[in-house]
């Protein structure tokens, strides 16, 4: 692989992705008899920063956790690259994915959670090693020397061998998004990852994530609340109610001159909530 | 009354303890792994795999330990499967403990947080290296208590093989009984032995639960 290309003052152009498409077509989902989403079609391009706004109940964790195969949908299409995330050919016939085929899909997405779910059981470096260790025959030694340059762009050099239930929430986050990114996924999901943390503590984390979305190529979808950093972060924005897309586009005009309705009146909610739509994250 | 003595068979008493004590040992190991194999088996995602483990689970809970020692020791013979008393005993009193303890090993394991395991779907590990490296040590800690309260049991338990001529504690106790006419001499003897030995079981488990809560921690080297 070559190096990328710098502009010379020591930061780096991101690569061009390499893939990371992700295509929704017509798909169903339903927990225990309610609809979360109702035939439901979107598209990411390879490279991508998306995020997706709504109120609560519309879908959008869904999403991801469908994309992550948390979650099986129950009708319809998810293509990533083109290939099929939940259904496999075997032969003549259309099957549903076995284990084999996700967990080669799986390779693509990384997710990062609500509640971050790090393993209380091991050290901040150890959260990190375990996969690539497990699932790509990493040399132990090798995976450690790349955690700690994923520490490092997380900005927790010094925690490397920390307990997780010693670290601040913000912290923590920060140890969960090194964790997804050392497995190089191409797709990354973010799930309301502020959502749990002190106010005081979700900018450190927020621009852990815009640092991230410079440097790399990957594609990034992020659901969140914090409608101020989705406006900075994302190329485009999709609004979401009743398990639908209302509303979709460059966030000037989401956020700017909403077409919809519906889009007007959660962004007035949101505002009268206290939340700020205007800016960067200051 | 006989002229003997109930002291004078102390040192019978003392055999027979130490064959209670093999025999909670030995039955102890064959449950464990039993109550493993079972307990996991009970959340499997193959339907078979868990069906066999129920009816395990339940045949051996569901049936009296004592009628199938008896089966075990006299029944088996018919089939062509000669066992000795100590190994009928050993498989019987290991496979009824086993049932308990693979219901403890199941709830220990769906103990654990639902979010550990979408971590781990998410980095993409196999069930298997999963449950290994960040589900087990997580449920060590909850099991090791349950093992303790099962060591016990089974250690009571093992009173009834006296009645398939294994000379344990309480057959040594009856023994003398019968020799010298005296009940209350051997049978406070052995109830103090029981005792000591299953006060000596709580603290085991005790050590074993603090060991479990470092090992689950540095288990997933």
């Amino acid at each position: 692989m070559t190096a990328p290309p710098t502009l010379g003052m020591g930061f780096a152009l991101a690569e061009p992705a390499r893939g990371g498409r992700v295509e929704f077509q017509a798909v169903r989902k339903a927990y225990a008899g309610r609809t979360v989403l109702d035939d439901l079609s979107f598209s990411v391009k390879a490279g991508e920063k998306l995020a997706v706004i709504g109120p609560s109940g519309s879908g959008k964790t869904t999403i991801l956790r469908l994309l992550a195969t948390l979650d099986r949908p129950d009708g319809g299409e998810i293509l990533v690259d083109g290939e099929s995330l939940w259904n496999e050919q075997r032969g003549e016939q259309r099957v549903p994915a076995s284990e084999k085929h996700l967990h080669h899909m799986r390779e693509k997405i990384g997710m990062v959670f609500q509640l971050f779910n790090l393993f209380p059981n091991m050290t901040v470096i150890d959260n990190i090693t375990l996969a690539p260790v497990l699932t790509k025959r990493m040399k132990r030694d090798e995976a450690v020397e790349r955690g700690r340059g994923f520490l490092l762009n997380v900005g927790l050099a010094d925690k490397e061998h920390a307990w997780p239930d010693t670290l601040s929430g913000g912290q923590k986050q920060r140890v969960a998004i090194a964790r997804a990114l050392a497995l190089e996924p191409q797709i990354m999901l973010f799930d309301e990852i502020t959502s749990a943390l002190d106010p005081e503590l979700v900018e450190e984390v927020l621009n852990v994530i815009q640092s991230i979305s410079r440097d790399r190529a990957m594609t990034m979808i992020l659901v969140t609340h914090e409608m101020g950093f989705a406006r900075d972060f994302a190329d485009r924005v999709i609004f979401m109610d009743g398990g639908a897309v209302v509303e979709e586009g460059p966030p000037d005009a989401i956020f700017g001159r909403p077409s919809q309705e519906r889009t007007r009146t959660f962004l007035k909610k949101i505002i009268a909530a206290g939340y700020d739509l205007s800016g960067p994250i200051a | 009354m006989s002229a003997h003595s109930w002291t004078e068979y102390l040192g019978l008493m003392a055999q027979g303890g130490i064959v209670t004590v093999e025999l909670t040992l030995a039955s102890l190991a064959v449950g464990t792994a039993a109550a493993s194999i079972a307990g996991l088996a009970r959340i499997s995602n193959r339907a078979a795999v868990r069906a066999a483990s129920r009816i395990y689970i339940e045949f051996f809970r569901g049936s009296s330990a004592f009628v199938q020692l008896f089966a075990a020791y006299y029944l088996l013979p018919f089939a062509g499967i000669y066992l000795s008393a100590f190994a009928c005993a050993v498989l019987v009193l290991g496979l009824n403990i086993g049932a308990y303890g693979a219901e403890n090993v199941r709830s220990a394991v769906l103990s654990v947080r639902r979010d550990q395991y979408e971590a781990c779907t998410v980095l993409n590990l196999t069930r298997w290296q999963a449950l290994r490296r960040v589900i087990l040590p997580q449920a060590l800690p909850v099991l090791t208590p349950l093992f303790g309260n099962n060591a016990v049991e089974l250690l009571k338990a093992t009173s009834i093989v006296s009645l398939i001529t294994i000379g344990d504690l309480t057959f040594q106790a009856q023994l003398v009984r019968f020799q010298t006419g005296d009940t209350i001499g051997p049978f406070a003897v052995i109830l103090t032995v029981y005792f000591v030995l299953a006060l000596a079981i709580g603290a085991g488990t005790r050590a074993l639960t603090r060991l479990s809560r470092r090992a689950s921690v540095t288990v997933t080297r």
